[in-house]
């Protein structure tokens, strides 16, 4: 081979950059099927994440407390605006809604029992709650979503909170599409809605339309309970800064943010990909808002999407958040994306399974098709079996303690005896991205990037 | 006491329902009397005992929202949400009825004398909704399940993304939405027609009905659909 056609050979094998396989793959599908593509899960694009963030432990300048024999309070109080009975936690993670329909009901019970022994709360999702997370759950937040599937006043007074979905980080503005085959005998039922067909859920919801209109629904839910239950309020972050700002005005007692990293059962990936802003510029403009309204600690804010670890949740609070709620991470805790399941004592690859969606371990999104190979989306009765409440509900428990003990550890390494003591003079960004959309200086320098 | 009068111009609305929520059985008091309501927000929500309510004028916005258990009658006109997410039970509005009139009721009667706004019946989840006027543009939209007759007219849109509901309509259908189709009535309909006005004191004749269901063309995911979903 002479260098003319060795150079010609690499030309030849050279990806474009705007049009790589990923953009190529899209197009082939697109013009295939005509359709665009709905699956589950969260963004897969990288973005700026607690990752690009550092905690400053003390030194000398700050003092750090005994790692192993201080003590760190976790106790979070959620709802003290308008609630006569607030929400009293024992860690500051929570676990965020998510239906049964999209999970099965021994997920749902695994959600219940993992948060009842850790003290802390489960939120169910669209289509309504179940006996068995309103059985296994001490603390159970009750979703009002723009569907209404299975809302019923039963259930409201139930409930320890209700929280009403304005939008979900994954999606917003943008509704639901929970397809057949997802559609068993029982979710049916709760919905209101023939069994194996398409559910679409509505952006909005049915009887209201606005921020002031949101004010008189949130006092109906108020009238309903008699003013005991705290009303949270749930946004996708876009406009972050301002949805906060009327969150509060409508008369929220906390308000949850769901950032761009947020997951979902089944929506478009135009929408997953494209749609919103990083769970990072969120909180920073949450946290922002409710100060410019002198609301910070008043009401109470939850950050979600894509919070996964210890260190994750002390960042988060440390930025101002009250308390996180975790979707996916929680669903990877129970065995999401594992390559074997337990059955009946006995640990079984699922790598074929994985196969037959044309996906593998650690790579699957295939929440939608209700195939899933480790039982946890899925409403087929077989497949369910592949994760029984006790196992999952001990594996979550690993999870959130884990995370709790990370927790603790770091906000005594900066010093704090209480978790919610952190704050942002405790960190620090590593990008300049990541300085920016948080509003921190980056690592070394006293350099916020546009101040 | 079997009766009782809260008037609004001089007590909280909070007594008001405070005292249906956790005192009416205990008490045994079977009627309760609004007076003064004045376009009063949420009078009523969540109404779970054998209680009759009489709204003496116009209730503003989710008057018997989630209503469970009892009757509730507005002699007047109702605001937004009227019966919004009720399970059973029976809501009369005398007068007319603002946007969102029995959106995603599960159960019971809601009947409107008057015209109802906009989206009348959306997200409708089993209940039955009759209506002595017109209905605005979008009323049934994502219907479930439930009934509603319309004995005037209906607005634009009409039914659009239907499930399983039933719309009859007397009078002019300004438009259908999408996935919504006019069928043939049958003996069943007009049976079904004819014991919903006779519930809610209308006494039409029910051969006069259409009826309007879903083309069921969007139950299942459909790449020709474009903008419908």
């Amino acid at each position: 081979m002479n260098d003319n056609e060795h150079i010609l050979k690499h030309i030849a094998k050279e990806a474009s950059a705007g049009y790589d396989r990923k953009i190529m793959d899209y197009i082939h599908n697109a013009a295939t099927h005509g359709l665009y593509e709905i699956r589950g899960m969260g963004a897969k694009r990288a973005l700026p994440n607690f990752d690009d963030l550092v905690l400053l432990g003390a030194s000398l300048s700050r003092y750090p407390l005994e790692g192993y024999r201080e003590k760190c309070a976790t106790k979070t109080i959620l709802g003290t605006r308008f609630a006569s009975k607030p929400i009293e936690l024992e860690i500051p993670i929570t676990i965020a809604g998510m239906s049964f329909g999209a999970l099965s009901a021994n997920v749902k019970e695994s959600l219940g029992r993992a948060a009842t022994e850790l003290g802390t709360s489960t939120t169910t999702g669209d289509g309504g709650m179940t006996a068995e997370e309103r059985q296994s759950s001490k603390t159970l937040v009750y979703q009002c979503l723009p569907s209404r599937y299975g809302f019923n006043p039963d259930d409201v007074r139930r409930a320890d909170a209700i929280e009403i979905v304005i939008g979900q980080g994954a999606k917003p503005g943008g509704g639901g599409m929970l397809l057949g085959q997802k559609i068993s005998p029982r979710v049916a039922k709760m919905r209101t809605l023939p069994e194996g067909i398409d559910q679409r859920s509505a952006c909005r919801h049915p009887d209201w339309t606005g921020p002031d209109d949101l004010v008189i629904k949130i006092q109906e839910l108020r009238e309903m309970t008699d003013w005991e239950k705290p009303i949270y309020i749930k946004v996708g972050a876009t406009r972050t800064f301002h949805d906060v700002k009327l969150a509060v005005h409508a008369g929220a007692d906390v308000i949850v943010v769901d950032g761009m990293q947020g997951g979902t059962a089944a929506t478009q990936t135009c929408f997953i990909e494209h749609v919103g802003i990083p769970t990072l510029a969120a909180l920073r403009q949450a946290v922002d808002a409710l100060e410019d309204l002198n609301m910070k600690g008043k009401v109470q804010l939850i950050i979600s999407g894509g919070v996964r670890t210890g260190a994750d949740v002390a960042k988060a609070l440390a930025m101002g958040a009250d308390a996180v709620a975790i979707g996916q991470g929680v669903l990877y805790a129970l065995g999401c994306n594992h390559d074997a399941y337990t059955l009946d004592g006995l640990v079984h690859s699922a790598c074929n399974d994985y196969a037959n969606l044309g996906t593998a371990a650690g790579f699957c999104h295939h929440c939608h098709t209700g195939r899933c190979p480790v039982g946890i989306t899925t409403q087929d009765e077989q497949l369910a079996q592949r994760l029984m409440p006790d196992l999952g509900a001990k594996r979550l428990k690993n999870y959130l303690k884990t995370l709790n003990m990370e927790l603790t550890t770091l906000a005594r390494a900066c010093g704090k005896q209480n978790v919610h003591h952190l704050e942002r003079e405790d960190l620090a960004a590593m990008t300049i991205e990541a300085a920016a959309m948080a509003r921190l200086p980056l690592a070394g320098t006293d350099w916020i990037p546009g101040f | 006491m079997d009766s009782l009068s809260f008037d609004l111009a001089a007590t909280p609305l909070r007594d008001l329902n405070r005292f249906l929520h956790k005192e009416a059985v205990a008490q045994g008091v079977r009627q309760v009397t609004v007076l003064h309501p004045d376009g009063a927000h949420n009078i009523a929500v969540g109404l779970n005992a054998p209680v009759a309510v009489e709204i003496e004028g116009h209730a503003g916005y989710y008057a018997a929202g989630m209503l469970k258990l009892g009757e509730v009658t507005i002699h007047g006109n109702a605001g937004t949400g009227v019966a919004e997410n009720m399970m059973s039970g029976k809501v009369h509005v005398k007068g007319f009825a603002s946007v969102s009139a029995g959106a995603s009721a599960h159960g019971g009667l809601l009947v409107v004398d008057g015209d109802t706004s906009l989206r009348c019946g959306i997200s409708l989840k089993g209940g039955d909704i009759v209506v002595g006027g017109s209905v605005g543009s979008f009323s049934g939209f994502m219907a479930q399940a439930g009934r509603m007759v319309i004995c005037g007219n209906a607005g634009d849109a009409l039914g659009d993304s239907l499930y399983e509901a039933v719309i009859y309509v007397r009078g002019r259908i300004k438009s259908l939405g999408a996935d919504a189709r006019i069928e043939e009535m049958t003996e069943s309909d007009y049976q079904a027609v004819g014991e919903l006005l006779a519930a809610a004191g209308f006494s039409y004749d029910p051969h006069e009905f259409k009826r309007v269901a879903s083309a069921k063309s969007l139950y299942h995911w459909n790449a020709d659909a474009n903008q419908e979903y």
